[in-house]
């Protein structure tokens, strides 16, 4: 029907050329339109710490930090991030030594099958830096976007207690 | 997904002109329900222009004493912003009722006007849903309809708008800046959201080819008796089954103003001045609001899995009535209902 026609009639347009500051790094990069934040990553540049969960900005775990800012990667179209700056999991330890929200997630056992905590991290980081979240309350109401099948939150939330601490 | 083009405008002119040229395209800001929707081929736009780029991200007082948002402030920024917090914490409140941290930092304010409903039949192509596909027909009506509207619905449509930020705009008395061929204009927030009617697939009065450049607050904050109660199905990160924007200014126990709308109970937040008239001159006590409570709710229609949204709205405008009349605004950490 309609669908399927639409999909074969629509040209293909051109790959747009962009230039994404990813992790420290500078990428020049040609993207489809139509190729998230999150697929860009993942499928393209191999950093598959940022995970795809249900890929529509409901569980979180895609969360990356967007000029400072997080933001869900899989809602986000790669060509819009254009001259932006983006750190993922992979950039948030710097020269190898844990940042203080991962060293927490460890010393609290903030996760127990792991899959949401890449996202649960990177979001912790936004939290921190936007400095809203002053209670538990607070803290568990700013990390509402970030879901734990595993039901970790008790020591997520001591994870980020702790490195607000710190911070 | 479909394949999409995709172009950056480079001011509110460029934009107009580029969607006038192309009938399939859409604009895109934050992304968070167009590229939702586009994944669920709901939205297929032959062509996506990025408006971020556009000078329409500050938060400004007019000289009128007005506060002008421009349409790319994103809702956490808004929600944030000193001026809001202080002078209408009601639109505070709501905006950081709603969604997620992270969702809010993309969304825009215009946006989360232009968002669409949260109706499970309209996210899924394999049912007919006229606000999808005029006159394909509407599978809520005998379908499951529990987060439906209860008020202002139609037989062509009982899809509600989810936003929570629009209900504060809407008892703030919010204008609407629209740009378009035809030049600017302004919008009555009460008019910028439709009905359903026979014509559901129509959310706003917005012409084709217009775009929403920025939102206008009037003076009169609420900010000393005010609250945005949200009630859902969990405590956070959750569409409302109802939620309550109440802003009140008293004379002593005496209603001297009063604002009310509802969100998720109609297709548009839903204000009914002659509630708010009703309420004027009455004593801030429980009678006067269950009678505004039982007025609001006059015409109130349920199907057949969402009776008791009736029931919810009348005790939430009671609950919520009393919280502004007390000044204790509903706390968006702490849930508890006091």
């Amino acid at each position: 029907m309609a669908r399927e026609t639409a999909r074969s009639t629509i040209p293909t347009p051109g790959r747009i050329p962009v230039t994404i500051t990813i992790n420290g790094a500078p990428a020049q990069l040609r993207i489809a339109p139509w190729t998230t934040l999150l697929d860009l990553l993942r499928d393209h540049l191999d950093l598959t710490g940022t995970k795809k969960g249900c890929d529509h900005g409901q569980c979180g775990a895609c969360t990356v930090l967007v000029d400072g800012r997080r933001i869900n990667s899989c809602l986000t179209l790669a060509v819009m991030t254009d001259g932006a700056t983006v750190t993922t999991i992979e950039g948030i330890a710097a020269d190898g030594t844990l940042q203080a929200l991962q060293q927490a997630f460890i010393d609290h056992d903030a996760f127990q099958c792991g899959y949401c905590t890449p996202g649960q991290i990177c979001s912790a980081a936004g939290l921190i830096a936007e400095g809203k979240a002053k209670s538990v309350d607070e803290i568990r109401e700013l990390m509402s976007g970030n879901i734990c099948r595993c039901g970790a939150y008790p020591n997520i939330v001591a994870a980020i207690q702790q490195a607000m601490g710190r911070s | 997904m479909i394949n999409f083009d995709y172009a950056r405008a480079t001011d509110v002119a460029d934009a107009v002109r580029r969607i006038a040229a192309d009938p399939k395209a859409k604009f895109i800001a934050g992304g968070t329900n167009l590229i939702d929707l586009m994944k669920g081929d709901v939205e297929r736009p032959s062509r996506l222009i990025d408006i971020t780029r556009l000078p329409l991200k500050t938060v400004e007082e007019t000289t009128e004493g007005r506060i002008r948002i421009g349409a790319l402030v994103p809702n956490s920024d808004l929600a944030y912003h000193p001026l809001i917090e202080q002078r209408y914490p009601m639109l505070a409140s709501a905006i950081l009722a709603g969604a997620s941290a992270q969702l809010r930092n993309m969304a825009s304010t215009g946006g989360n006007l232009l968002q669409r409903t949260r109706c499970c039949y309209f996210y899924d192509i394999a049912t007919p849903c006229n606000k999808r596909e005029p006159g394909s027909g509407c599978s809520a009506i005998a379908g499951i309809n529990r987060m439906h509207a209860i008020l202002g619905a139609s037989e062509a449509c009982i899809a509600t708008h989810p936003s929570d930020m629009n209900v504060a705009l809407a008892a703030l008395e919010a204008k609407v800046l629209v740009s378009g061929p035809a030049g600017e204009r302004a919008i009555a927030f009460s008019d910028f959201h439709r009905l359903p009617g026979d014509t559901p697939d129509r959310d706003t009065n917005l012409e084709p080819n217009e775009i929403v450049t920025a939102v206008e607050l009037p003076p009169r904050g609420f900010a000393t008796n005010y609250t945005y109660l949200k009630i859902r199905d969990r405590l956070s990160y959750a569409f409302a089954l109802v939620s309550i924007a109440v802003g009140l200014e008293l004379e002593g126990s005496t209603i001297s103003e009063a604002r009310l709308a509802l969100g998720s109970v109609a297709h548009k937040p839903w204000r009914d001045k002659a509630v708010e008239s009703a309420l004027r001159g009455q004593v801030a006590d429980q009678d006067t609001f269950a009678l505004a409570a039982d007025l609001m709710l006059r015409d109130a229609r349920a199907h057949e899995h969402n009776a008791f949204k009736i029931e919810l709205a009348r005790r939430g405008i009671v609950r919520a009535l009393t919280q502004a009349a007390r000044g204790t605004p509903q706390s968006q950490s702490d849930k508890r209902v006091a």
